[in-house]
């Protein structure tokens, strides 16, 4: 029981940060119907800024103040990236074969960690931890269950930048703007819409997202490397696929489940196969529910 | 009377299929004029075409006196021209508050609160609806939200493409009653596509016949009217 909850604990503590990034995937998927691949590389570069700043602001200035830095920084200097990754690699293709921008962006990501690795070193680096401590939960057989203060900072830090970002996308004009390209690009257009600027902005926001993840990601393990995109794209792309892409509460929702069944599975099961247990996972939702957990499957007059 | 829109020798292709031939046309200020034609003459295409989609490949579009024949589709539609496309192109996904919402964006919500309660006079239906998503609405009822979408930006210029498809025949008279009143107290210049040439031609100052993407007639609504082959091709049969 105790242990269970400790597993929960850490599990939703992940989940955040693949929900965070499985946000990015899940936008541009929608607006211009693209995997982009380099997303879990924006996610990466967005760590490596944060750490930067930490490195830069330590015994400078305060302590949470230099995280402010880190997430502000890490947050615009991404989108910078993002929307200068859709002006070079996805845009000049865009009207030209289907698998031509999905191609243009696994390059994209090869470039990106090796630009990475070259400026930043091949070499893990780390930080020392900024936010220790925590609160004992819970007691059981010895087995103490751990809160600590960076996971309570992790969660509350994802669900207000999620409640800033649905606010944008369900009530603003650049929302609006958004969702408009994403089901009608041409009628957006014919209503004043500059779809390339909404197309910039969407990789903007989703970028800014990503970094955040980045920076948690930083704060939480201490240890970055130039490979950390890789994977925590393959699995907020899996997250965003097993909440149905499109869906912006599907990739939060994906986000936290493949967070959970990792860290379950990692608690209670052969950890080699960690991987595998979420993959297989997705394997068998998606036999059921071809279009994810929250995917799109109502009937619609267009 | 000075024109709001000309269109001087613009042909327009589909791939090597040519939709348009060499059209000429104008709508003065203040004008309802009417574009009719078979199925597959090209009276849509000319409606989009106006707005860059697809481009025209020779001629030129003036509008108010600019040449907009290259300009951004967005831009153009900055401009002050709206439309109620073909197939009615509603949000599918979005409320029918959101669809408006999105008609008066262009436009930066300008006169929001007064082009809304105009176009829920016109289309009580759309006001009991207010929260319906787009793709869940009638046919009808998603036709009378592009009209409303196009009417919310308070365009200088609006283009409506068959605004009566699959409108009640009461609705239909409401619509062309309101155009009529529109037109008359604020001066709004319309181009309207119809199937109904009958109930068109009544209403508009000036017609054009489009056959094979070619201009073959123009004249006054009631020239047209008159005109025998005009009455054998689109009035019989017809009502
Ligand atoms: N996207 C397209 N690709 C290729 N050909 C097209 C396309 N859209 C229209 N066409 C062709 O261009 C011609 C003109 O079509 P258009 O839609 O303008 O006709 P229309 O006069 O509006 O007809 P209707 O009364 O049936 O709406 C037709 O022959 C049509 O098949
Ligand atoms: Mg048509």
């Amino acid at each position: 029981m105790a242990y269970a909850l400790q597993l929960l604990i850490n599990g939703v503590t992940l989940g955040m940060i693949y929900g965070l990034i499985a946000v990015g995937y899940t936008m541009v998927y929608g607006i211009i119907g693209m995997i982009n691949f380099a997303h879990g590389d924006v996610f990466m570069i967005g760590a490596f800024i944060g750490l930067i700043v930490l490195t830069a602001l330590t015994g400078i200035t305060s302590i949470p103040l230099a995280i402010a830095a880190a997430f502000i920084v890490a947050a615009v200097l991404s989108g910078v990236y993002g929307f200068s990754i859709e002006r070079v690699a996805y845009r000049p293709l865009r009207g030209s074969f289907r698998l031509a921008p999905l191609i243009s962006a696994i390059g994209m990501s090869i470039v990106l960690e090796n630009y990475v690795q070259v400026t930043q070193g091949a070499l893990d680096r780390a930080i020392p931890p900024l936010l220790p401590g925590g609160v004992a939960v819970m007691r059981q057989h010895g087995f103490v269950v751990q809160l600590s203060f960076m996971q309570v900072a992790i969660v509350v830090v994802t669900l207000a930048v999620l409640a800033v970002f649905t606010w944008i996308v369900t009530k603003t004009p650049l929302g609006r703007a958004m969702r408009a390209v994403e089901q009608d690009a041409k009628m957006a257009a014919l209503l004043g819409i500059d779809t390339n600027t909404t197309i910039s902005l969407t990789f903007v926001t989703g970028a800014a997202l990503a970094a955040v993840a980045g920076v948690m990601f930083l704060l939480y393990y201490g240890v970055i490397g130039f490979y950390i995109g890789f994977n925590a794209g393959i699995k907020a792309f899996t997250a965003a696929v097993l909440g149905g892409i499109g869906s912006l509460p599907g990739a939060v929702l994906g986000g936290l489940l493949i967070g959970l069944i990792e860290a379950f599975w990692s608690g209670y099961g052969p950890l080699a196969y960690k991987d595998a247990a979420v993959y297989s996972i997705l394997a068998i939702v998606l036999m059921f529910l071809p279009s994810g957990l929250l995917g799109r499957h109502e009937v619609e007059k267009v | 009377m000075s024109a709001v829109l000309e269109l001087h020798g613009v042909s327009a292709f589909y791939g090597p299929v040519q939709a348009l031939r060499e059209v000429s046309l104008h709508v003065n200020e203040g004008e309802i004029v009417t574009l009719i034609g078979a199925n597959g003459a090209g009276k849509s295409t000319l409606m989009m075409t106006i707005f860059g989609q697809p481009r025209a490949r020779t001629g030129e579009i003036v509008y108010h006196g600019e040449n907009i024949t290259a300009v951004p589709t967005f831009e153009i539609a900055r401009k002050g021209i709206a439309q109620s496309p073909e197939g009615r192109r509603i949000f599918p996904r979005m409320s029918v508050e959101e669809n408006l919402l999105m008609g008066a964006q262009v436009v930066n919500y300008a006169d929001y609160a007064k082009n809304l309660d105009m176009v829920s006079e016109l289309f009580p239906r759309l006001r009991e609806r207010f929260t319906q998503r787009g793709g869940t609405l009638s046919g009808g009822e998603q036709q009378m939200l592009a009209i409303a979408r196009a009417l919310m930006s308070k365009p200088r210029l609006l283009l409506l493409d068959e605004p009566s498809l699959g409108l009640a025949p009461l609705v239909i008279k409401q619509i062309f009653g309101v155009l009529r009143q529109l037109n008359r107290e604020t001066g709004l210049t319309v181009l309207l596509v119809e199937q109904n040439a009958n109930q068109a031609l009544r209403l508009a100052h000036r017609g054009y016949v489009l056959v094979n993407g070619a201009i073959t007639l123009e004249g006054t609504g009631s020239e047209l009217l008159a005109l025998p082959e005009v009455r054998s091709a689109y009035l019989e049969g017809g009502h």
